[in-house]
């Protein structure tokens, strides 16, 4: 079968690939656009790693076929600094060293940027179920909602 | 104990210095490599527990369009029947092998087969679908139990038990016994006013890293080969593989990549001498990377155990005897970490009277590899609930009893030495006055503590930390930092040479830029690495003082040095002003630290868990958590915590809900996130984190490695807290819904 062309937009700027119907979004941004910084960690929804916006929605990229990609705007980790100027979330998770091994770090930045647009004052709780697709193994989560909560004030304080 | 001394970067909270790439995904792990002209490979798996391979047919695989290579057993060119060092233990390398490609018996569902080389990962795999394979299919074991039976289906028909009196002429599934004793457990039973014995299960569990293992490799005839891979030791990685290949080892650069999680689990190979093995049959670059199906299949495990304790102990709560027999699976190749088990189980207490049996036991599931503290948890599990109740049925609090128990300086242990000095007392007494253990229960509720100890190891290190003109410096060590470890690194290089943290850059050298390291396993690297690098700034600092003697025409033991400048009298020079003059003295500066750490200090651990069970449902909701734990020198508190909450809520998941669910027929059945359940982030709350610092005197700062010992007391602080919000015993891990009300219904 031959590929598809698809033309999308990706952390702001225009861009078309070609992928086979069966590829998925993931498998697009990783492999055909370099964009590594998605991260794969089950392929099947289950842990969050390869969390993107795809027209605003908080989706696993693994669960999206890369044509679906086509005249949507893809938000991705790689668009969420403002070139070397980190995200007030960014900065946070690393203040608080909310990161050991760094690999759910990408999916949960974008999560978390996700949940303080819908809402920007969260309990605990609230944030916790919030980010309850987002898997972790090294931290026990507690330093992980310590940076959300402090990245959410901190937000707010700006707004 | 001396007043604690006064440091100026080591104990900050720094921002570690690999941060900013891993927050914008910029940080490349095992899977984000490629090479021009790269090929996918992709590996057939068993779908059959136990059986005999009668035939192999690849020849519709090999026709089809994008096929490039095939890979099987016979691709390995002579494999020895000799010991070598993967990680936190050893393997056999005809076993290491014959797991990595089976030779002609599949042991596991998920045993690998063979596997293919394709121009697309879709073509590798549409390819194994058309490998052709004739099994003999055998009947599996699956438990200690089934395994140990007189008439059990044998795995290994050279198998015969190591450890007994006689070596027998029967093969069995018994891989081999160990005993460790002291003093006389039957005297010391005889004095007890209480005894309580119980059997324990601990099932399967997976180290359950996020990141799949994953590597890039490229053969080169000239000697020139390359291999990317996500490893917590890459010069294990080397040591293995080139022996898989007969390769001398400088024919092979291994380069660690960023490592998405590992807790043992990535202290072996399964790809890379096959991706290896691909890149030489097809002359491009190969990638392989696991699926979660696959890492669950055929990665880790930790041991499925069955133990037996009994403890006996006076009325006034002085325990006299503690013994143990211990059941512990190895997988499907012999090497579980039961030794480790009995070495652990009981060493929280000064008890003069022990014994501990332990039984290592193939059966029909993936070969164990090391999991945080390997060994230890599941012996602990056992010991601490049987001390809990002992202290509940003497009416003791079970803090109290244990202090009265509780292992110091001087304590024998079952192994061996003498306990040099610890912070268990310490440890009990902070969780004695924590916050949490002033909080009163409610209906339905319950509480659990335990204690946990793990040895920690040091071995081998070697950094050099190469001084730039401008003064600054590059740390290159070998051990991959799999938890900020760089930030301690640069931390305690800092201290030595008196300059900030940001002048002196940590990075991991590859095979070939960096002398040999062990890899980062045992709690070993901020302690044994740490002391290379403190070695290597010793060294530049020695040589800064000799470059300036010669500047000033004295001799190097005129110079002081201090806050990154060198003195004598009224000259002065700063590391920036001998560095930039380097090329006048001698040429640039490079400091050594090339070392074999010995007297790792062992951490231990005190937990506490409060629970709520829904007695309709089963469901236990964890309240309340503190993990109490010695540090030594807590060099970066950030990542210390860190290390306590990720050990204390691994333990939980251990505790409350992970387990490998096999048929009848030997397959795993939940081999998926969905099913084999970690914990969320919304099924816990905030971890409290007390770290002790009792010194170890091994070290120049005090360090112990803190990696480990904190996954031992969740098991028993959760299952414990679960029985007393019950009312019943427990015995069986894991404590979820399905379990516990079935504990609670069969005693209704």
């Amino acid at each position: 079968m031959a590929k598809i062309h698809v033309n999308t937009s990706i952390n702001g700027e225009v861009v078309e690939f070609l992928c086979e119907p069966y590829e998925t979004l993931l498998d697009v941004l990783r492999n055909d656009l370099q964009l590594t910084g998605t991260k794969e960690g089950c392929a099947s929804g289950d842990c969050g790693a390869c969390s993107v916006t795809v027209n605003d929605a908080l989706v696993c990229s693994c669960l999206v076929l890369g044509v679906e990609a086509e005249g949507a705007e893809i938000g991705t980790i790689e668009g969420v600094s403002n070139k070397d100027q980190l995200h007030v979330i960014q900065q946070k998770f690393l203040e608080h060293a909310a990161l050991q091994c760094g690999i759910c770090t990408p999916g949960l930045v974008v999560s978390t940027k996700k949940l303080l647009e819908e809402n920007p004052n969260p309990t605990e709780e609230q944030a916790r179920y919030y980010l309850a697709g987002n898997l972790c193994r090294c931290t026990g989560y507690d330093k992980i909602i310590r940076a959300v909560m402090d990245a959410a004030e901190t937000m707010r304080g700006a707004a | 104990m001396s007043e604690a001394k006064q440091y100026k970067y080591i104990g900050t909270r720094s921002i570690r210095p690999d941060g900013f790439d891993k927050v914008t995904g910029r940080a490349n792990y095992g899977a984000d490599m490629s090479l021009p002209g790269m090929i996918w490979g992709k590996i057939l798996r068993s779908p059959h527990a136990h059986a005999k391979i009668k035939s192999i047919d690849t020849t519709k695989a090999e026709a089809l369009a994008g096929v490039l290579a095939i890979a099987s057993y016979n691709d390995f060119p002579s494999v020895a029947d000799e010991v070598v060092a993967t990680g936190e233990g050893s393997s056999n390398l005809l076993d290491l092998a014959n797991n990595i490609l089976a030779k002609d018996k599949v042991l596991y569902h998920g045993h690998a087969i063979l596997a293919i080389g394709a121009r697309t990962a879709a073509i590798a795999e549409q390819a194994l679908g058309l490998v052709e394979i004739e099994y003999e299919v055998l009947k599996p074991v699956l438990d200690v139990n089934d395994a140990m039976a007189a008439d059990a289906p044998v795995l290994h028909d050279n198998m015969f038990t190591q450890g007994l009196a006689e070596t027998p002429t029967k093969a069995s599934n018994i891989a081999a016994r160990q005993e460790f004793k002291m003093g006389d457990v039957e005297a010391g039973f005889a004095e007890a006013d209480l005894i309580v014995e119980r059997d324990f299960y601990t099932p399967t569990v997976h180290q359950g890293y996020i990141e799949p293992h994953a590597c890039t490799a490229r053969y080169d005839a000239d000697g020139q080969s390359m291999l990317w891979c996500s490893t917590q030791g890459h010069f294990d990685v080397r040591a293995s593989t080139a022996k898989l290949l007969s390769l001398n080892l400088n024919r092979l650069k291994v380069i660690a990549s960023e490592i998405g999680g590992g807790f043992g689990g990535k202290t072996t190979v399964y790809l890379e001498p096959v991706a290896l093995i691909l890149s030489k049959k097809s002359g491009r670059p190969v990638k392989m990377i696991m699926d979660r199906d696959e890492v669950f299949k055929a990665s880790g495990p930790g041991s499925a155990t069955r133990n037996w304790v009994k403890i006996g102990a006076k009325k006034d709560g002085t325990i006299t005897a503690m013994q143990a027999l211990l059941h512990y699976e190895a997988g499907a190749f012999k090497g579980s970490p039961v030794m480790m088990g009995c070495m652990t189980a009981f060493t929280p207490y000064a008890v003069p009277n022990m014994y501990v049996e332990g039984y290592d036991v193939v059966v029909n599931k993936p070969k164990v590899a090391a999991y945080r503290a390997p060994g230890a948890p599941q012996a602990e599990y056992a010991a601490e609930m049987v001390v809990n109740e002992i202290a509940d049925k003497l009416g003791i609090d079970p803090i109290d009893l244990r202090l009265q128990n509780a292992a110091k300086e001087g304590t024998q242990t079952i192994y061996g030495p003498k306990l040099k000095a610890v912070g268990l007392v310490e440890c009990l007494e902070a969780a004695k006055n924590s916050p949490q253990y002033q909080e009163a229960l409610k209906e339905n509720q319950g509480r659990g503590v335990a204690a946990g100890f793990w040895f920690n190891v040091g071995g081998q290190s070697s950094v050099t930390l190469n001084m730039n003109p401008d003064g600054t410096g590059t740390i290159v060590e070998g051990s991959p930092d799999i938890g900020g470890s760089r930030a301690s690194m640069q931390l305690m290089a800092a201290e030595e040479l008196g300059m900030p943290a940001e002048n002196l850059k940590p990075i991991i050298g590859d095979t070939e830029n960096v002398a040999f390291s062990a890899g980062t396993g045992g709690s070993r690297t901020t302690f044994a690495t740490g002391m290379a690098v403190i070695e290597a700034a010793q060294d530049v600092v020695r040589q800064l003082k000799e470059r300036s003697a010669a500047v000033w025409n004295l001799t190097a033991d005129q110079i002081e040095y201090a806050e990154g400048e060198t003195f004598s009298g009224d000259n002065r020079m700063t590391v920036a002003e001998i560095c930039a003059g380097a090329e006048r003295t001698g040429g640039q500066i490079t400091g050594r630290g090339n070392i074999n750490a010995r007297g790792a200090g062992p951490s231990f651990a005190v937990h506490l868990c409060d629970v709520e069970v829904d007695k309709d449902t089963g469901k236990v909701d964890v309240l309340r958590y503190t993990a109490v734990q010695d540090a030594g020198k807590a060099i970066h508190p950030s990542y210390v915590e860190g290390q306590l909450q990720g050990g204390a809520v691994q333990g939980i998941g251990w505790a409350l809900n992970e387990e490998y669910v096999y048929s009848a027929d030997g397959h795993m059945e939940n081999a998926g996130f969905l099913d084999y359940r970690i914990p969320l982030a919304s099924d816990l709350p905030m971890i409290d984190a007390i770290i002790v610092e009792v010194p170890n005197p091994f070290h120049p700062f005090g360090v112990r490695g803190v990696g480990e010992s904190g996954i031992i007391p969740p098991l028993a602080a959760t299952a414990y807290a679960v029985s007393q919000a019950i009312g019943l015993p427990i015995t069986d891990l894991p404590c979820s819904p399905p379990n516990v009300l079935k504990v609670i219904q069969d005693n209704a």
